[in-house]
């Protein structure tokens, strides 16, 4: 089952930490073009380069190794499927159990490292046959909260880092995401969002998440005669008060105390 | 040279130069005193004098037994078991008698003249035979535990992870730099040889700070100038101490995958090594990228390293770590291992 000659390359990233795999890589699909015409148009070393490097490129595959700093692969693949023309995303690995467990329970396609020439022209062909992988996929395999958010806005993916995220909004259809600067929608449920990151932010109220340590502490609102009186939060660096609703105070009540001491 | 494998075939005599022995001799000499004392009398007040009475003659004879022990220590350690089972029986036995004579000359009390020799040697000779049978059967119930920790020694090390991103890194160098990677490879069989040893022998510190360089050279080839590696190696360091292997490589092994690989940014790993007293000092520090959170994951190899050197030292070995803030705002993960540092007498 020969390619035919008028295949036109593939495109490919090619996203590793270490130099020698990604060295190692580039020489493999040296060695398979012949067989399989291919050219790397970005290459980097953690998902977050990646997504920088790949901006307003249309890669068809994403080879991506898993254990990355500031951002893994798993990460990086579940923000490459949100991208208008999403690449076919291989997963690379040396030696992640949980990882490998999940690709084969979910068939995704992953590569062993030492990676060998034949098993990565194998992969790169089925990858014409193959959906991108679904978000909904990426989302079952193992791993911690995510670093980044990611929305699009005007055709273009962006990136909020969580660590930015003073707090989370659910207004009737989308959720806000606010940072210091700016808001951001997103297209994800704030349930979901309490679930992943439920160690960095905290619930106020049915519909407002805000990160712990955005909160300088808590007060009062209103005259404080009627039966109306309401708790607030206070954050550190916007000048707006977030609600507390009275049926989460008693819950905050321990958290507004180890601010206060 | 006492090697445990040794140790554990003949169940030797405890080392009396460890505290822990020491400890355990004094609570169960202590132990049987009482016991006599509640046997020989009437109510509970009255076995308190008794006691009290007996400590009068214990103490001083368990002391100076202990001493003398500990400084014989290394002798007792050459000759073959039984003899020194029997130089210890002896011992307490002469120096009951010994004390028992002085006692009663001091006192110009009558101790009941040579049967009273005789009962507090025979006294003294029980109570040490019934340590020593302590001692031997504690012996025995660990030794299936440093077995134990042999086997889980040999699988907590090395993450396959190193493994197969070393290959690969080799791999990656065989077309551009043949030589290196042929030192590579050289490295990656020599650390493999090491780790396939029988982990009960101890092993120079020399070899496992060797063990630790090869190691390193290997982890600079896959991450290149993200790891720098800063060593500070007292000059009067005993290198041929014997310390238990694996000591230190695991926690290397750690401080790279859990400090250097998740930074990013390139991040050094501090190594100190310094003799003070009579203790050997091992510091390694890592930077960590979690943040205040700890090191996830690792606490198997600490764990290992921890239960071997109790078994190795008892109570006279200790290994602590902390996660520290920097006041920059990042964060390190420390380990120290402080280990009794006179076995260079052996």
């Amino acid at each position: 089952m020969n390619v035919p000659a008028a295949t036109p390359s593939l495109s490919l990233l090619v996203c590793d930490d270490e130099a020698p795999a990604l060295a190692r890589l580039r020489d493999l699909l040296s060695d398979i073009a012949p067989q399989l015409p291919n050219e790397i148009v970005a290459e980097a070393d953690n998902g977050l380069h990646a997504l920088a490097a790949i901006e307003g490129m249309r890669v068809d595959v994403a080879l991506v190794d898993i254990r990355m700093p500031k951002m893994d692969g798993i990460e990086l693949a579940r923000h490459l499927s949100r991208l208008e023309h999403p690449p076919a995303v291989i997963f690379t690995t040396a030696y992640e159990v949980y990882a490998v467990q999940a690709f084969e329970l979910n068939a995704v396609d992953y590569l062993l490292k030492p990676v060998r020439a034949w098993r990565l022209l194998e992969a790169l062909r089925k990858v014409h046959r193959q959906a991108p992988l679904s978000a909904a996929l990426l989302a079952q395999l193992p791993q911690g909260a995510r670093s980044h958010l990611s929305c699009h806005e005007r055709g273009r993916l962006l990136l909020i880092a969580v660590a930015e995220i003073v707090y989370l909004r659910a207004d009737l259809k989308y959720v806000t995401a606010r940072t210091r600067d700016r808001e951001f929608l997103l297209d994800e449920s704030l349930t979901h969002l309490e679930r992943e990151f439920g160690g960095q932010f905290i619930r106020l109220h049915r519909g407002v998440l805000v990160a712990r340590d955005a909160v300088s502490g808590f007060e009062k609102s209103g005259d404080g005669d009627d039966a109306e009186t309401q708790w607030q939060a206070i954050l550190r660096d916007l000048p707006e008060r977030l609600p507390v609703s009275r049926r989460q105070w008693p819950l905050l009540k321990s958290f507004a105390r180890q601010l206060s001491s | 040279m006492a090697s445990i494998k040794q140790n554990l075939a003949d169940q030797p005599l405890p080392d009396f130069r460890n505290s822990g022995v020491m400890l355990r001799s004094l609570l169960g000499v202590n132990l049987l005193a009482l016991g006599a004392a509640l046997v020989q009398s009437q109510g509970v007040q009255d076995s308190l004098q008794h006691f009290i009475d007996m400590a009068a003659w214990v103490q001083p004879l368990l002391l100076f037994d202990l001493a003398l022990l500990a400084l014989l220590g290394n002798s007792l350690q050459r000759v073959s078991a039984w003899i020194g089972r029997t130089l210890v029986l002896l011992l307490a036995a002469v120096s009951a008698m010994l004390l028992s004579a002085l006692w009663s000359h001091l006192l110009f009390a009558d101790g009941g003249g040579g049967q009273g020799l005789l009962r507090a040697g025979l006294l003294a000779a029980l109570a040490a035979g019934f340590m020593l049978g302590y001692f031997a059967l504690r012996a025995g119930a660990l030794s299936p535990a440093l077995v134990e920790a042999r086997l889980q020694a040999l699988s907590a090390r090395i993450r396959p992870h190193f493994l197969f991103n070393s290959l690969n890194a080799v791999l990656s160098l065989i077309r551009v730099d043949p030589r290196r990677a042929e030192t590579a490879l050289e490295e990656l069989a020599d650390l493999f040889r090491a780790l396939m040893r029988d982990h009960r022998e101890l092993v120079p510190l020399a070899d496992e700070l060797a063990l630790c360089r090869q190691y390193l050279d290997l982890e600079k080839l896959r991450l290149a100038e993200r790891l720098h590696v800063e060593w500070d190696i007292a000059p009067n360091l005993p290198l041929d101490l014997k310390v238990p292997p694996l000591m230190v490589q695991p926690l290397l092994e750690n401080a790279v995958y859990h400090g250097i690989e998740p930074l990013g940014d390139p991040g050094s790993i501090r190594i100190r090594l310094a003799h003070r007293a009579d203790a050997l000092q091992l510091d390694i520090v890592n930077p960590c990228a979690g943040g205040a959170e700890k090191q996830r994951g690792s606490h198997m190899a600490l764990d290992n390293i921890r239960e071997r050197l109790a078994l190795y030292y008892d109570l006279e070995a200790r290994l602590e770590t902390h996660a520290v803030a920097l006041g920059d705002g990042r964060h390190e993960y420390r380990v120290r291992i402080v280990l009794p540092c006179r076995a260079h007498w052996r």
